[in-house]
């Protein structure tokens, strides 16, 4: 018994402005596409790969919010492309969808985020105390649920780097890169910190290496992340608390941690980053793409997606018109 | 002669999902010269996407459980045409594999006093499954690749495979590929490589697999000459999204069923009642009121039906739709809000609430979601052996959903996160220690590589050809009509033809754009698997001529006890003889499956299965 192949309904038509090009430059091309009942953005990008343009790059993988690959910029706003509806977006108006703006373009829609992955080399890992005896015939650590949520919100985040993206302390100044590790990371460092396990003091990186005094904590990153965190709130307010207590008042510091913990000095901790780093060998031309320091103005404020957004920026500077 | 970048490592490990890093871990830290390739960037292979939890006989929440239950329960699971030392060993492993992880930074949701918690599903007599709330997966690929990288670990993300490389005595000598970014093209030499690429599901028009789940494993093995077991069987799991259209197939956690979720036809009938096997008859509810004693309870009542095993529960909602109790846009309805309250499911249920909530505009909460059957999982895969995970060419590995035999017809839910890691694990010691023994030289033979990057740009060549996603859309209506959920062998016949057919059309594929970030072109790439695997599975669905866990045959409808004893092993007898087919890889038509003795269950073993409920 053969099973029935089910077809779309088709009802009326929906217009795609799509940036076409790579690092030397491009533009936004126009798709008319058929729409289709309770589609999401990244359909409708499927279906003109399908149809008109074979070679559109974008990425993509479980389409269904949970791995974070298919971020992009739609009518402006950092956001997945399989979490967007298109019935969300104004009716009857064009959809311009382009790369991440904080990361220099590969092709199309997939931007380079190599940044992201060199800075996650730089994070200690997890240095968990030893176990108890208690611990050691139970098998396993003991945890209280209300001490792991803290840090399992965090763990949440699917890797998107949209919070990196829309983060105008790198967007607008490609220099801060270097020094500064942005949203991501300091929900990563806020989950080790409050991790019932750990025994590292990562303060000091914080501060020094990671840039935490260059967020001005205009909460721009907690309004993009899909996964609903509390980027600003619940891990960088937080981690400034810590990081000025240590400094000024090392006792109310010590006070927070969690019991029972060996402490260890940051310089330890830092000791255990990977001094070379994974070399996550990548492609030649891929990763050496050209950032440019942006010039074009102030920070983008992310708007509502009803609100009238803001002009897409082209992700560099628009001189070729054929890619 | 096209130009290419090469590098060299002891241990090289295709895919960077669960059981690939898990696999790498493993090698480094033994001291070999360890490198991970995956097609997509670090952190967002497949197993991202597992839902409910990993399968564990840890005891926290019922001491009653240990390996030998979890065991049996894998076994029968899998309508015993499982490799038993696999099970065996994966029963035995998986607590000590769950308990590093969270020494590696996992954080699971806790019992009362303090303990990693367990929940119920399919198939499992006990709660078993460690999980955090409803993405454990992105717990485990998090957890494994900041490990990975806090290893120092070499990782080539982006990187596609196109083929295996050998010596002259056949023994595997590494791989030839290209960056996606670039399209520049790379050979690694490698004294030992691990597969653990994961699934087959993209050839099916509904599935919970991503774009990666080509077979490119599966494929690459055959045509290094190595076998295949089991193709036939392909599990679809019983609750993906129906609609809208546009997310169909998008997998429902079998969570939302072990945390009191009950399935509905269009009368509002508990039908998984009317559905229960003889061989769970005496372990299954036959009455609503025993059936809900059961969650709070496992002693006072027996498990609820909704909680069979996938095959069962699939096979099961497939009948009531085509019987025309569906729910409206053909499928059933999964209700978890009239049982449990809208606080309890948002905290035990995260990602499904906001799926639905976001995908198709429907409170969970409030309302009944509407679910159907989607290709879910690969139980066939990689013939190897259970300790070592060595396939039968020298020199390759096969670990996770690649590798055959594990989760016999049918996988429990739960099983395969834990494969991951305890295969993981084997296949990197397996591989670390070959690589470790191997003496004399590894070669490279530059016709090989040539051949391989010649038949990769000949469709830029080529003008007024075929379009790729064309051939990919008519495979996946062909895998979804005629070698879906219920079978027949005219239309496996049919599905074989077609598949040729296929074949020759993607071999006249032309192609413009470019090899930089190419999607049309890396699909291209991945069409001779993706048409390499849905042969084997249509073979294997032909020569099985009964119906067992994930093959269903509506022309053999009952279990045949004769073809419980046998696995169907595909493979190409002479690979570099063969006919070309497309991308320069052997043609399907090279193809044969046969049927081999399944290992023999020794007697102490075949005492746990027969224990009485």
């Amino acid at each position: 018994m053969a099973e029935e192949i089910i077809r779309h309904n088709q009802s009326g038509e929906v217009t795609m402005r799509i940036w076409r090009g790579d690092e030397e430059g491009g533009e936004f091309t126009e798709y008319v596409m058929p729409a289709q009942e309770g589609e999401v953005v990244l359909d409708v990008i499927h279906r003109v790969q399908a149809t008109e343009a074979p070679d559109l790059a974008c990425r993509w993988n479980c389409k269904a919010g949970k791995c974070g690959s298919c971020s992009a910029e739609i009518n402006g706003r950092p956001s997945l492309m399989c979490m967007t509806r298109m019935d969300t977006l104004p009716e009857g108006e064009t959809v311009t969808v382009a790369p991440m703006r904080a990361f220099p373009v590969i092709r199309d829609l997939v931007t380079d985020v190599s940044y992201n992955y060199e800075v996650a080399k730089r994070v200690p890992p997890l240095s968990p105390r030893p176990k108890t005896a208690d611990e050691e015939e139970a098998g396993g650590y003991r945890m209280a649920q209300v001490d792991v949520e803290r840090s399992q919100e965090f763990r949440k985040c699917i890797e998107c780097f949209l919070c990196q993206d829309v983060c105008h302390v790198v967007r607008d100044h490609e220099e801060n890169k270097t020094a500064y590790a942005g949203p991501r990371f300091f929900i990563r460092s806020a989950e080790l910190e409050m991790h019932p396990l750990d025994t590292n003091d990562r303060r000091q990186l914080l501060q020094e290496e990671q840039g935490l005094g260059k967020c001005n904590i205009t909460k721009c990153c907690t309004e993009v992340c899909p996964e609903h965190i509390k980027i600003t709130d619940n891990a960088i307010i937080p981690l400034k608390e810590r990081v000025v207590d240590a400094k000024y008042d090392p006792v109310a510091w010590l006070g927070r941690k969690i019991r029972n913990r060996s402490m260890r000095s940051a310089e330890e901790a830092a000791a255990e980053a990977p001094s070379t780093g994974p070399a996550a060998v990548l492609p030649p031309g891929g990763v050496q793409g050209i950032p440019q320091p942006r010039t074009d103005g102030a920070p983008v404020l992310v708007t509502s997606p009803s609100a009238t957004p803001p002009p897409p920026a082209p992700p560099t500077a628009v001189t070729d018109t054929e890619a | 002669m096209t130009e290419y970048e090469t590098h060299e490592f002891d241990v090289v490990i295709i895919g960077a999902g669960g059981a690939g890093l898990r696999a790498a871990v493993e090698a480094q830290a033994m001291g070999l010269r360890t490198a991970v390739v995956c097609k997509s960037l670090l952190g967002k292979a497949h197993t991202v996407m597992a839902e409910g939890g990993m399968a564990a006989a840890m005891g926290n929440v019922y001491s009653e459980d240990n390996w030998k239950v979890h065991f049996r329960d894998t076994m029968r699971g899998g309508k015993l045409l499982n490799n038993w030392r696999m099970a065996q060993l994966h029963a035995q492993e998986a607590p000590d594999r769950v308990r590093e992880l969270e020494a590696w930074g996992a954080l699971f949701d806790r019992t009362k006093d303090g303990l990693i918690l367990q929940r119920d599903f399919g198939g499992h007599r006990y709660a078993r499954l460690a999980h955090v709330g409803d993405r454990t997966g992105l717990e485990l690929i998090r957890t494994m690749q900041q490990k990975a990288v806090a290893e120092g670990m070499e990782v080539f993300m982006e990187l596609k495979v196109l083929r295996l490389l050998h010596d002259a005595d056949g023994t595997v000598s590494g791989l030839v590929g290209y960056w996606r970014p670039t399209g520049g093209f790379v050979v690694i030499k490698a004294k030992a490589i691990v597969l653990a690429t994961g699934g087959v599901g993209k050839s099916w028009m509904y599935t919970s697999n991503s774009w990666e789940s080509t077979g490119d494993g599966h494929a690459m093995a055959l045509w290094a000459g190595a076998d295949l077991i089991d193709m036939e069987c392909v599990q679809f799991h019983p609750t993906g999204m129906v609609w809208p259209l546009s997310v169909r197939g998008i997998l429902v956690t079998e969570g939302v069923r072990g945390d009191g979720g009950v399935l509905r036809n269009s009368e509002g009938t508990r039908f998984m009642f009317d559905y229960v096997s003889d061989m769970f008859r005496a372990e299954t509810a036959d009455s609503e009121d025993e059936a809900d004693k059961w969650y709070d309870d496992h002693t006072a009542g027996r498990r609820p039906p909704e909680l069979l095993p996938r095959d069962e529960v699939a096979r099961s909602i497939n009948s009531e739709v085509k019987g025309g109790r569906g729910s409206p846009h053909g499928g059933v309805f999964l209700d978890i809000a009239t049982r449990r309250t809208a606080e309890d499911i948002r905290r035990r249920l995260p990602s499904m609430y906001h799926q639905f909530k976001e995908l198709a505009g429907v409170d969970i909460t409030a309302e009944a979601m509407e679910v159907g059957p989607t290709c879910h999982y690969i139980m066939g895969g990689v013939r190897v052996d259970a300790d070592t995970t060595a396939a039968t060419v020298p020199g390759l590995f096969a670990a996770g959903e690649v590798a055959g035999g594990m989760h016999g017809a049918n996988r429990l839910g739960g099983n395969s996160l834990s494969d991951l890691l305890v295969f993981g694990r084997r296949a990197g010691i397996g591989a670390a220690d070959f690589a470790s023994a191997r003496s004399g030289e590894v070669t490279l033979e530059e016709g090989q590589i040539q051949d391989a990057i010649d038949a990769a740009v000949a469709p830029f060549e080529r003008e007024g050809g075929e379009n790729p996603y064309d051939i990919q859309q008519d495979l996946q209506e062909t895998m979804q009509s005629l070698v879906g959920i219920i079978r027949s062998g005219p239309e496996l016949e049919e599905a074989l033809v077609k598949i040729e057919a296929l074949e020759e059309r993607a071999a006249n594929v032309s192609l413009k754009g470019g090899t930089k970030y190419n999607p049309g072109w890396n699909l291209t790439t991945d069409l001779p698997s993706m048409l390499t695997v849905s042969r084997c599975t249509a073979m294997g669905a032909l020569n099985r001529k009964e119906s067992r866990g994930g093959q269903t045959r509506d022309d053999f409808p009952t279990t045949d006890p004769e073809m419980g004893k046998v696995n169907f092993v595909e493979r190409i007898t002479d690979p570099s003889a063969a006919p070309v087919g497309v991308g320069g890889t052997p043609s399907v038509r090279s193809i044969t499956s046969q049927p081999e003795p399944v290992p023999v269950l020794p007697d102490d073993l075949k005492a746990l299965l027969e224990e009485a409920y």
